[in-house]
């Protein structure tokens, strides 16, 4: 009950609705804007946060999340474009059923489906994160190196790039969390005698040079690209008809997506993917896939908003990143000097249930602003590049060095803009780098600790039943893109 | 289907050191060579403050993972080539030479003017004509950006001959 009134408690406080407000309407712009979206948007506004308490930076950061991972089904369904990449299933039937002149009908559909899909996966977070921070109070180094691991080794199967290229850029994010004096020995590691860079490489220039930066680069070989647009008139709610067609499919890619957000590094483009593909597989009418099915919208709308809530779970109960935009608003708790983990749901619950009270209202909100503002929305995808990414531009070299007031994290965030461009151009990325960032502290920590707890014997880690079903796990989570694709090989 | 077949041949069909698999990974595996070096000039902790491992231990096993990892997609490649990507058209290397003027501009200039030159350079380059615009992505913009940092966040930009006339 106690935990219920603080998740109300973003209610009663105007300085946090007035955040979430602009998070919500900042979100759903950023999602409307191919090649932005939530994450890119999470980084831009990272440094912003600085300003804002922890509890109001991360309510920002995830209002963002939420509403941005909805705004990309506008771009999907009228210009064919997924606004984010989460959104690219949504354009399947989305974009054809607009096509035919419904595409009010299609929007409402994302809608609604995208809003019971994130609303469900807050009840989920709400339940399970607690759970798992419990469980989590059993693990110690070994086990966290373990699960840390676990969530390296999922990059294998994210989704985008192959699992061998997503893993080399994986292990590249963790060398790069090598960069400055070693935490243990203070001795320096790959510094080259530049001062700067003996505190390390910051979140932020890699953050907003890897998906900023490099976005920019990529939108400059698509300067002569035209987008058709479909008018939109008005969004409309579904039909009767349309909600018993598709509320199984509604609440079954809620718990897909909210499952596959659990999984560490899993976001909402894989969740939405097979949520779509499950919708089609239970439809009395597959054959309509892809040819505008208000089933196959709801399905992946559902799975990809689902996803957030998901997504949230082990990035607050365990520290490992969801999805690519978690990583972000675990950085953002990072610097605001909040450690995610067991302690914090038994020392800041306050904290944690105005963050799951806020992430509620940003699904109601988008629904509200979705509802009646996508036309407006819809409007700002005309604003061209050449105008967008110059100011784009201004706002991230700013952003990067008002952090620590240093011209080298500029520096730094160009160089890995040009690198996320290369990276994505021959099929690795960037997301793994970002999670190995993150986690490589982690690893590295753990790793050592666990060493000296074990006299540096290796084999220790097998005798602890914890970490070695994560181990197992990892095995699997290896394997599992090989499955796939002999499976998918056969069906073909 | 006969596309993708079509640019799989045309990679095929060029020498294996002409192929972007081939490329990309040399470059993965020169750079990680040379940072394994640099791993061997890390300073060595005596056993009493050693805490586990040494230092370079951890960076010179992820180097080593790398490697043997791109040498695995190399060796996929062989079997399955890489899609030819297109030719980066004028624009990409226009704006990747634009970030080179904003270091060189940042450094020696002013980091405001570096920013609205490369604001008006991209603009421009990227088919933008209309004077109001550029002077909008130019001039107007980077003025807010600066003021709302300046003011609000409190931050102070680096000297130049700009910001020195502000500041002064």
């Amino acid at each position: 009950m106690d935990n219920l009134l603080l998740m109300l408690a973003p209610l009663f406080s105007s300085k946090l609705l007035l955040v979430l407000f602009f998070g919500t309407l900042f979100g759903l712009i950023l999602g409307v804007l191919p090649g932005l979206g939530p994450t890119t948007g999470g980084a831009l506004i990272l440094p912003f946060t600085m300003t804002l308490d922890p509890l109001s930076a991360i309510v920002l950061l995830t209002s963002i999340y939420c509403a941005g991972t909805y705004g990309g089904a506008i771009t999907a369904v009228l210009i064919n474009t997924p606004g984010t990449p989460a959104a690219a299933a949504t354009c399947l039937d989305g974009y054809p059923l607009a096509q035919k002149g419904e595409a009010g009908r299609a929007l409402g559909m994302a809608t609604v489906s995208s809003t019971v899909g994130g609303i469900f996966s807050v009840v989920i977070l709400v339940f399970f994160a607690p759970i798992l921070a419990q469980l989590a109070y059993e693990f110690g180094q070994p086990e966290y190196f373990a699960l840390a691991i676990f969530g390296l080794t999922m990059l294998a199967s994210i989704g985008e790039g192959s699992p061998i290229k997503n893993l080399i850029a994986g292990a590249f994010g963790i060398l790069i969390s090598t960069v400055g004096k070693d935490f243990m020995t203070s001795i320096d590691r790959f510094t080259f005698g530049i001062n700067e860079l003996t505190e390390g490489i910051g979140f932020i220039p890699v953050v907003v040079g890897l998906f900023a930066m490099s976005e920019m680069l990529t939108q400059s070989t698509l300067i002569n690209q035209v987008f058709n647009r479909i008018a939109l008139k008005a969004i409309k709610l579904p039909s009767k008809d349309d909600y018993k067609k598709t509320w199984k499919t509604i609440l079954r890619s809620s718990g897909i997506g909210s499952f596959i957000g659990v999984l560490p590094a899993e976001g909402g483009t894989v969740a939405s993917l097979i949520g779509y593909s499950e919708a089609k597989r239970f439809s009395k009418n597959p054959e309509e896939f892809g040819k505008g099915s208000i089933e196959g919208i709801a399905g992946a709308e559902a799975a990809n908003n689902a996803a957030t809530g998901g997504a949230m779970v082990p990035t607050l109960a365990l520290g490992i990143p969801g999805s690519a935009t978690t990583a972000v608003i675990l950085t953002g708790l990072i610097i605001h000097g909040v450690r995610p983990g067991p302690d914090l749901f038994r020392e800041q619950p306050d904290f944690l249930y105005g963050i799951f009270g806020a992430m509620l209202i940003a699904n109601i909100l988008f629904f509200i602003f979705g509802f009646f503002g996508a036309k407006i929305f819809a409007r700002i995808t005309l604003v061209p590049n050449k105008i967008l990414w110059p100011m784009i531009f201004a706002v991230s070299v700013c952003g990067t060095y008002s952090l620590n007031q240093s011209i080298i994290d500029v520096w730094i965030m160009l160089f890995f803009g040009v690198l996320g461009f290369f990276m994505r151009r021959y099929g690795f990325s960037v997301v793994p780098v970002i999670i190995g960032l993150i986690l490589g502290e982690l690893v590295e920590g753990t790793l050592r600790q666990s060493l000296v707890i074990f006299d540096g014997n290796w084999l220790m880690f097998f005798t602890r039943p914890i970490a070695l079903t994560f181990f197992i796990l990892s095995l699997i989570a290896l394997a599992f893109p090989l499955i796939r694709s002999r499976k998918f090989k056969k069906k073909l | 289907m006969k596309n993708v077949q079509k640019q799989k041949r045309a990679n095929n069909s060029l020498p294996f050191f002409f192929r972007d698999e081939f490329k990309v990974s040399l470059v993965i595996i020169l750079i990680s060579v040379a940072l394994l070096i640099t791993t061997f000039t890390f300073d060595i902790v005596p056993p009493i403050l050693n805490r586990g491992i040494q230092p370079a231990t951890f960076p010179k096993a992820l180097l080593v993972l790398i490697i043997v990892m791109t040498l695995l997609i190399y060796y996929l490649a062989t079997k399955n080539p890489w899609k030819v990507e297109k030719k980066l058209p004028r624009s990409f290397f226009l704006t990747l030479s634009s970030f080179v003027i904003f270091v060189v501009v940042s450094k020696s200039l002013d980091f405001f003017l570096a920013i609205s030159a490369l604001s008006i350079f991209v603009s421009y380059c990227w088919g933008e004509k209309r004077l109001f615009y550029l002077l909008l992505v130019g001039i107007i913009f980077p003025i807010i950006v600066f003021i709302f940092f300046e003011t609000i966040l409190g931050l102070r930009f680096p000297p130049g001959i700009i910001t020195n006339i502000y500041y002064s």
